[in-house]
Formats: C-alpha cells, sequence, structure tokens
C-alpha cells in the first residue's frame, strides 16, 4: 500500500510541477489578442506561413493558427466557401476562382509575399549539360516526347548517347502546374514516364544518386543539396542568354519563365476580427526575413512598400 | 442446467460470429475489387490493358499497360528469391543437420528477429546503405533501381525459408538418415541427396510463401525502387511496381470517380490474383507434403 503510494507520487509530483509551472506564460501585449486564423492552400507556400504562424503564436499565444496545405486549387475552393480567412497560392486566382467567390460575395485582396525559383538540375558529376534552352525543355517534357525522347543526345546532337532519367513533380502538386504552363505552353500537359513525386526530398535523392538524372524542384531543396546537385542554367531564348537561378535574377525575374511569385489572399470579412487583421500586417511585417530562411527569395523593399500601402488601404475599406 | 445450456449457447453464436466476420470482410474486399475493376473495365479494354507497354493514367497522354508494373513487380520479386532462397535454404540445411543445439539456439530466434522489422525500415536501408555502397561496384547504377531493394527485401523473407525449410527438414524420420547413413553415404551425401529432395515439397512451400509476401510487398520498393513505370528487366534503374503506384495514386489527390482512380483497383486485381493463385499453389503443395510422412 505504502509503497504503491510512493510510486504514484514519484509520478505524479513532477507532472503537477511541471504543469504549473507551464502555465502562466510571461505576460506580454499579446496576450489580449484572442481568436482564430484559418489558413489553407498551396503546398509551396506552407513553409512560409507557418514560419510566420510560428513567429505569431510567441507574440500572441492566445490566438490560433491553423495553416493547411491543399494545394492552391483545393485551398481556393475552401476559400470561395467562406471557410478559410486566408488563402496561400502559388499562382494567380483562376478566373473560375473568381466567379466562385463572386457567387458567395466574397472579396478578397491579393497580396505579393516572396517569389520561388524552380531549378532545373543534373548529377554534380554530368560532364556536358551546362545549360538548356527553353525549347530543348519543352521538347524534353512535352506529352509527344512520351516514350520517344529517351536518351541525352535526343535533346542536343553533341551530348552523349546515354538514357536520360527524369524526375519531375507529381501531378498534385502545384509546382507540377507550374512548370507545365511555363514550359510546354499549357498546365498539366505532360508526359508521364518520369519519376513523378509530391516529396521534393524523393527527387532530390532520385537525382543526387544517378548520374543520368535530370529533374526540376523548388529553388528551396537545391540550396540544401549543392553537393550532389548541379544547376543548369536556363536559356529563355530571348536574347539574355542562360540564366542561373539566385536570388538576384530570381528577384529581377531575369531568370524566366520559371520564376514565380507567391501570394497569399486575404478574405475582406475576416478583416472584421482583430486578430487576422493583425496576422496579415504581422505577416508582411516578416515575411521578408521569413522567407529566406526557408529558402524562398524575399520582396525587394520597394515591392514590399506597395504591397504594405496596399494593404493598408484595403484595411481602411474593410477593417471596422 | 438450463441456464448453464444457454450461456453456452451465446458463447457459441460468438465464436461463430467472429469467424463469419472475417469471411464477410474478406468477400466485402474482393467484392469491392471487382465491382471497381468492372467499371474500370469499361473505359479501358482488357487487350490494351494487357498488352500495351505503357502506364500512365495520370498524365496527359493517358495509357493503361499494366506489363510496365508487372514487370518491375516480377523482377524485384525475382532478385528477392535469388538472395533468399541459396542463403536461406543453406542456413536451414546447416542449423538442422550440423549446427550444434546451443547454436541453433541461438541463431533461430536472431534470424526470426529479421522478420520482425518494420519494412520500412528495410526501405530505407536500401535506399540510404545499400544502394551507395553497390554503386561503388557498378558505375551507373540509379539512385532507384530494382536491385538493391530485391537485395534487401531477399534478406527480409530469407527467415520465412530458413524456417519453414528447417522445419521441413526436421520433420523427416531418423530412419531415412539412418538408412542413408548404413548405405556409407557421408553427411554430405545424406543431406544433399537424400534428405534435400526428400523434403522439396516443404522447400517448395515456403519458395511459394516467400515470392508471395515478395509480390505483394510495399513499402521497401515504393522508397528505394523508384516510381517510373518503364517497360525494361535491368535492374539498374528506376522502375515502379503495382504496390508502389497504389501507393502513390492513393496519397495524390486524382478525383475519384475517375478512370485514373479506378487503374488502382484493377492494378490491386491483378496483384491479388497473382498472390492468390501463388498462395493456393502453395497449400496445395502443403497438403501433398504431409500426406507422404503421415506413415
Amino acid at each position: 500500500m505504502k509503497k504503491s503510494l510512493i510510486i504514484l507520487s514519484v509520478i505524479f509530483l513532477p507532472a503537477a510541477v511541471l504543469l504549473s509551472s507551464c502555465s502562466p506564460r510571461s505576460s506580454g501585449k499579446g496576450e489580449a489578442l484572442t481568436g482564430e486564423v484559418k489558413i489553407d492552400g498551396s503546398s509551396t507556400v506552407f513553409p512560409l506561413s507557418e514560419a510566420v504562424a510560428e513567429e505569431f503564436r510567441n507574440s500572441y499565444p492566445n490566438v490560433k493558427v491553423t495553416v493547411g496545405e491543399s494545394g492552391t486549387g483545393g485551398g481556393f475552393k475552401k476559400f470561395s466557401r467562406g471557410e478559410t480567412d486566408i488563402n496561400d497560392a502559388s499562382r494567380p486566382i483562376r478566373p473560375e476562382e473568381i466567379e466562385a467567390c463572386k457567387a458567395n460575395s466574397i472579396s478578397y485582396l491579393e497580396l505579393e509575399v516572396a517569389y520561388d525559383g524552380l531549378a532545373v538540375v543534373v548529377h554534380h558529376s554530368n560532364t556536358w549539360a551546362k545549360e538548356i534552352k527553353v525549347s530543348e525543355l519543352k521538347k524534353l517534357w512535352e506529352p509527344a516526347a512520351q516514350g520517344k525522347i529517351m536518351r541525352w543526345n535526343q535533346i542536343r546532337p553533341e551530348w552523349p548517347d546515354k538514357e536520360i532519367h527524369l524526375f519531375g513533380a507529381g501531378t498534385a502538386s502545384g509546382t507540377f502546374d507550374y512548370f507545365t504552363e511555363a514550359i510546354v505552353g499549357e498546365a498539366k500537359s505532360s508526359r508521364g514516364d518520369y519519376t513523378a513525386s509530391e516529396d521534393d526530398n524523393v527527387l532530390v535523392q532520385g537525382i543526387a544518386s544517378d548520374e543520368l538524372a535530370l529533374g526540376y524542384f523548388g529553388l528551396a531543396y537545391f540550396e540544401n543539396n549543392q553537393d550532389k546537385l548541379r544547376i543548369l542554367p536556363i536559356d529563355a531564348e530571348n536574347g539574355n542568354g542562360p540564366v542561373t537561378p539566385t536570388a538576384e535574377t530570381v528577384k529581377s525575374k531575369k531568370y524566366t519563365p520559371l520564376s514565380r511569385p507567391l501570394f497569399i489572399y486575404v478574405n475582406s470579412k475576416s478583416l472584421e476580427r482583430k486578430e487576422v487583421q493583425r496576422f496579415v500586417s504581422f505577416y508582411l511585417e516578416h515575411c521578408g526575413t521569413l522567407a529566406s530562411d526557408v529558402g524562398y527569395v524575399a520582396l525587394t523593399p520597394d515591392e514590399l512598400k506597395v504591397t504594405q500601402a496596399r494593404w493598408e488601404e484595403f484595411q481602411k475599406q474593410f477593417a471596422k | 442446467m438450463a441456464g448453464l445450456k444457454k450461456q453456452e449457447k451465446v458463447i457459441e453464436g460468438i465464436l461463430k460470429g467472429s469467424a463469419w466476420f472475417t469471411i464477410l470482410i474478406t468477400i466485402g474486399i474482393i467484392w469491392v475489387l471487382l465491382y471497381e475493376t468492372v467499371i474500370f473495365f469499361r473505359h479501358v479494354s482488357l487487350i490494351e490493358f494487357f498488352t500495351a507497354t505503357e502506364w500512365t493514367p495520370l498524365f496527359t497522354i493517358k495509357k493503361y499497360g499494366i506489363l510496365p508494373l508487372l514487370t518491375a513487380t516480377f523482377l524485384t520479386s525475382f532478385i528477392a528469391i535469388a538472395v533468399a532462397l541459396p542463403l536461406g535454404l543453406t542456413i536451414a540445411v546447416y542449423l538442422s543437420e550440423y549446427a550444434n543445439p546451443a547454436f541453433r539456439r541461438i541463431v533461430k530466434p536472431v534470424l526470426e528477429l529479421l522478420a520482425s522489422i518494420p519494412t520500412v525500415v528495410y526501405g530505407f536501408f536500401a535506399l540510404t546503405t545499400v544502394t551507395p555502397f553497390l554503386q561503388n561496384f557498378i558505375p551507373g547504377m540509379a539512385g532507384f533501381n530494382a536491385l538493391s531493394p530485391g537485395i534487401v527485401m531477399g534478406i527480409m523473407i530469407m527467415p520465412l525459408i530458413t524456417s519453414l525449410s528447417e522445419d521441413a527438414l526436421y520433420a523427416i524420420p531418423g530412419s531415412m538418415r539412418f538408412a542413408s547413413y548404413a548405405l556409407g553415404a557421408s553427411r554430405f551425401q545424406t543431406t544433399f541427396r537424400v534428405l534435400l529432395p526428400a523434403a522439396s515439397s516443404g522447400i517448395g512451400v515456403s519458395v511459394i510463401l516467400a515470392i508471395s509476401r515478395a509480390i505483394g510487398e510495399t513499402m521497401i520498393v515504393a522508397i528505394a525502387a523508384g516510381q517510373q513505370p518503364r517497360l525494361t528487366l535491368n535492374p539498374l534503374v528506376p522502375v515502379e511496381t503495382i504496390t508502389t503506384y497504389i501507393v502513390q495514386v492513393s496519397m495524390g489527390d486524382v478525383p475519384q470517380n475517375s478512370p485514373e482512380f479506378r487503374s488502382i483497383f484493377a492494378a490491386g486485381m491483378v496483384l491479388f490474383l497473382f498472390t492468390f493463385g501463388i498462395n493456393n499453389l502453395g497449400l496445395y503443395l502443403k497438403r501433398k507434403f504431409y500426406q507422404k510422412y503421415e506413415l
């Protein structure tokens, strides 16, 4: 009897101490703000929004911020039904999505928060490919290439007569939509005989261990694997020559057509709630530093100023 | 007395119910599989399904040829068996005929431990350890390939072969060994000329169960073999097995009720038919094997 009592107290005492010690956090000015901010949308924007949300939770512990990643399109479906306050998007809103918002009388503001580049990469020991033209990428990835363009020398005759192993985004990812639209000319139009994965880490793994590989994924994933992969400069055939994606070329839009802006869309009705207002302001204050932390390219100070001005205008119009 | 009888009836009812429950679940699964497969074949012809050489249901040019997935499944399974059979059988012979009992008591549980490692661990072992190791010897080997998961899968199913084969060898009556020795045969001759042939059907069962396990294995190939359907018997390039494809589609956002979505049921049906057939072959052999030593 006594023994079990001792055991019980040994187990529960530290727990009780732990509980009581964490409950009242340092009381700051953020304590007063309560409520909920619901975010969903692109899995590409997710790391940025999640990073902002994490910072926000530290400053405003009583506001519940949830960030989903059902993809840009899936997110807009919920957004147009008024189920979320903010939608993350890796492309601008589509006409049919605008219609859906109108039908539910939802007005919104589009805010650019960062830039992302898609990197076309090869294995680090690939000796032949130094750069690639957009037309060559198209020839390689368009549906007509399926089962036909299978060797490196079919893209460029001076490249070796060896098999090419392709790695790219899975059909459910926004990266797939974006790449096919930018390269092939039509979203979701692609050859199908390649290693397709929604998980960029799988693609990195695959290319890093395959000397005949060529693949594409978000620039953010390249930065962590520079020793195993080599990036191909892209020649958009616009007279600029081959351009390597870097923070500068992505920002200046010299790296084209594979750089894209990332957006958040804010529902005007949600602005009636103080916590959403505060969150979006917080987002714009911090997205610059956080964007580079998670591997994206931050907006230029001038661009950020314009965005902030638009946000203030919008706030005046809708906030109570 | 009457109360006791009633209690007995209730218990019997519960037992019967649980037995029926498993049967109903099996029937339910087969029905769903069959239903979706039939609808799938309204969109896609059986001839295309079994003869076309490309599998790209999720892309612009939709091709529904199961062959690339099938060859990949057989390729990885074949490599697994090629590793597991010689190794597993050698160990079984050693444990049953040569090893001293103390050693046997240590090795057997350790071997069976191999079978209890989660397959996801095996998968990452193949991808991050075995593949880089093999690349030292095989230049040009891709990071995703059939060879490395095949070998690792062989290691995984080896205990199955060892354990069942050893049981089969062990079950051979001692009189057979003595008869062989009496005729002047050495231990090696006895083992390979007399005992192995006598246990062959039992060994056959172990191999068949191992094949069926390898064909249905998902996690190892999904992680280490790649996700690119291609019709090839080259073990050094990325391939996609039936199971990997099913995983890939289930995790993506393919609209339900589309032929693309139903393709996983058709692929699952093919998988099911193969493992079902192979298991039945195993059962048939097992029955034969038990009849042999009933004397």
